[in-house]
Order: structure tokens, then sequence, then C-alpha cells
């Protein structure tokens, strides 16, 4: 496969919440805004990158009995990189997005990437499939807030376009698994028409 | 009186899958079935319950006692893991008709966010061991609770005739979203 088609698998064919479905979790929590999506994303990516370098530079030290358990370490340690990073620079997006920071370490995109890839490719390939998958999965998180906010409070990336107050139900919890439902839907119907 | 307070928040109010959506691939992975939901369900009260204790201690006696907060993730995560493979090995020696039960269900249980989300919750929101245990007991009440009712659902629409697209994941999800705006009618009880 050619770097071309290793980064842009993670768009399209391959993307993660819309065709594999990993990683739903924060997109259902963190999806109430386009730019909280899409800050989420971007955590993610860079925990992608820098799991999958590292784990693809380690591959054949680490014994094939204790990969899992090492793979989580590593990842974990990137994680926590990403959490004092953004406590210490962006206090206010570090507060909406709460718990789910620490939570990225259980995102079965990162571990699955790290298993499937990461560990078996070169440096290279790793560092872009990660980049791939992350911007696939930030793309998807954007879109899928940007319709929550212009659906639930008439605003997009902040700014108000819509008079009135929006249908709230669309920022809360159900307005979520109806916009992935629905999104993941309309790919299924665009991938194999009838 | 307090208990209850927190019972009745973290069941229902705060529905862990439903309200703070924690916990969704398992929630669509395992919920096509009301025997494996309920299978599940018990895999992951029980080990909610021992991973809320352990996390919890090792927080107090040694994280904090050393400065050594902000490896919370790393230490949580791994304790996890290690927690669920030794309930594993020890079910497997002491009750054989519980491990046929719970058995496949363990290894899954590792990467379900809400284990490690409960665990950095009940750090975060201040209790102490025993609203800590009842509180991860709860949510993983909370949990079963969500992912039977789901399981029950599927099961009836088997035989619907869906249309091609809306098949499996979107399906869930619409009916999850519909769960989520009847628990939503639980707000403000306390």
């Amino acid at each position: 496969m050619n770097q071309l088609q290793n980064f842009t698998k993670g768009f399209f064919k391959e993307n993660p919440i819309l065709v594999l479905v990993l990683g739903t979790c924060p997109t259902l929590a963190t999806t109430t805004s386009s730019l909280n999506g899409m800050g989420m994303g971007i955590a993610t990516t860079f925990v992608l990158i820098g799991s999958n370098v590292v784990i693809s530079l380690l591959s054949n030290v680490i014994p094939d009995k204790v990969r899992i358990p090492a793979f989580v370490v590593i990842i974990a340690s990137f994680v926590t990189i990403v959490d004092l990073v953004m406590q210490a620079y962006v206090p206010a997006l570090y507060e909406t997005l709460g718990i789910f920071i620490p939570l990225i370490v259980v995102n079965c995109i990162v571990l699955g990437r790290a298993e499937a890839f990461a560990s078996k490719n070169s440096i290279l390939s790793s560092f872009i499939d990660g980049l791939g998958m992350g911007l696939g999965y930030t793309m998807a998180l954007g879109i899928i807030g940007a319709f929550r906010e212009i659906v639930g409070s008439g605003t997009i990336f902040g700014h108000k376009f819509i008079q009135g107050d929006g249908i709230l139900v669309f920022i809360l919890a159900p307005g979520a698994f109806w916009a992935l439902g629905y999104l993941i839907a309309l790919i299924n119907r665009i991938k194999e028409p009838k | 009186m307090e208990y209850i307070l927190i019972i009745i928040s973290a069941l229902l109010i705060n529905n862990v899958v439903l309200v703070q959506t924690i916990g969704i691939c398992p929630f669509l992975g395992v919920s096509n079935k009301v025997d494996t939901a309920l299978g599940m369900a018990g895999a992951v009260t029980f080990v909610i319950v021992l991973a809320t204790m352990v996390t919890y201690l090792i927080q107090i006696y040694i994280l904090d006692k050393l400065g050594l907060a902000f490896m919370q993730t790393i230490t949580f995560i791994l304790v996890i893991a290690a927690l669920v493979q030794m309930i594993e090995i020890i079910l497997k020696k002491i009750s054989q008709p519980l491990y046929q039960a719970l058995g496949i269900y363990l290894p899954l249980i590792t990467t379900n966010c809400a284990v490690l989300g409960v665990a950095i919750l009940v750090i975060k929101k201040n209790y102490n061991l025993i609203e800590g245990v009842v509180y991860g007991a709860s949510t993983a009440l909370g949990f079963g609770l969500a992912l039977i009712i789901l399981a029950g659902i599927r099961e009836q629409l088997e035989l619907a005739d869906i249309p091609k697209g809306m098949k499996g994941v979107p399906t869930s999800l619409v009916i999850a979203g519909i769960l989520a705006l009847a628990f939503m009618g639980f707000t403000g009880i306390v």
C-alpha cells in the first residue's frame, strides 16, 4: 500500500467512528459543539501518533505475551502528557472534556491501531497511519459536533446565526445517539445503495 | 439517606450509559440477547466494585502519600488490567459455573471505559471508601439496567423489516436515544 492510500484510508474507507464504529463514548459525550468535538479529536490524534510511533519502534523488543499491557502503558503515558498539557494551556476546554481526557486510554481506536498496524509496520507508515486515522476521527467528531450545535443551539463555532433557542435535546445525550445513528446509516446507504 | 441519594443518582438520574455516555462499546456490542446482557452486567458489576475499592486504596495510600497524583491514569489502567486477569484466574479455580457464566466477558472488560471512568470519578467526587463502593455498585447496576432494556428491545426487533442501511448499530443507537430521552424524565428527582 502506498503512503497516500495509507493516509487517506482513515477519512472514509476505514473511518474509525463512521465505518469501524470504534471509540463511540467520547464521540457521543464531547460533540456538544463542533469545537469541543474537534478538541477531543486533536487530543486523540496526538495520542494515536505518539503511541503508534513508539510501539512501532519497540515492537521487536516487547515480548509477545505481555504486548497488550506494554501497549497500554505506552498509551497511558501519552494520555498523561495530553492531560497535563491541556490543563496548562487550554483550561476551559479541559474543564468541558473532563473525564473523557483520561478515558482516551481505553479508546478502542488507539489500542486497535497499535495492535493491528503499528506493531507490524515501519515507523513512517505507523506515523502516517496514526495521523490519517486521527484526522479522520477529528473530522467525524467535527461533523457530528457541527450538526448538534446548529440544530441544538443555532450557532456554528460559537457564532449565533439562527434566532431562537434551538432544540435543546440535541445538545443532551439523546441527540448524540440519534446524530451518530443516522450518520452511520447514511454512510451505509452511500457505501452500498439498496 | 446519603447512600440512597447516591444510589438513585447513579442508577437513574446520571445513568452511566444513557446520560453520561460512558461504556457504549459493550452496550452496543453485547446487547443482542437478554442472556448475554445479563452475563455482561454481572461481570461488569463484579469488576467495578472490586476495581473501585482497589484503586481508591492505591490513590489514598500510595499516590497521594508520595505526591504522584499525575500518575493516576497509568496506575489505574494497569491495576484494572491486572485485576481483571486475576479475577479470571481465581474464578476458574474456585467456581467453575461462575467462570462459565462470566468468563468470556472478563477480557472485554479491561477496555470498558465505565470501569476506569468510575475509578476516576470516585476520586474526583471526594467520596470515602463506602460511598465510593456504593457509587460504583449502583453505576454498574445502571449499566446493567440500560443493557438489559436495550437487549430486550433488540430481541423484539429481530423480525422487524428494517431498511438495510439502518440494520445493526444505527438502529441500536436510535433506540438508545429514545431510552435516553425517557431517562431524562428522572432529572430533578433528587
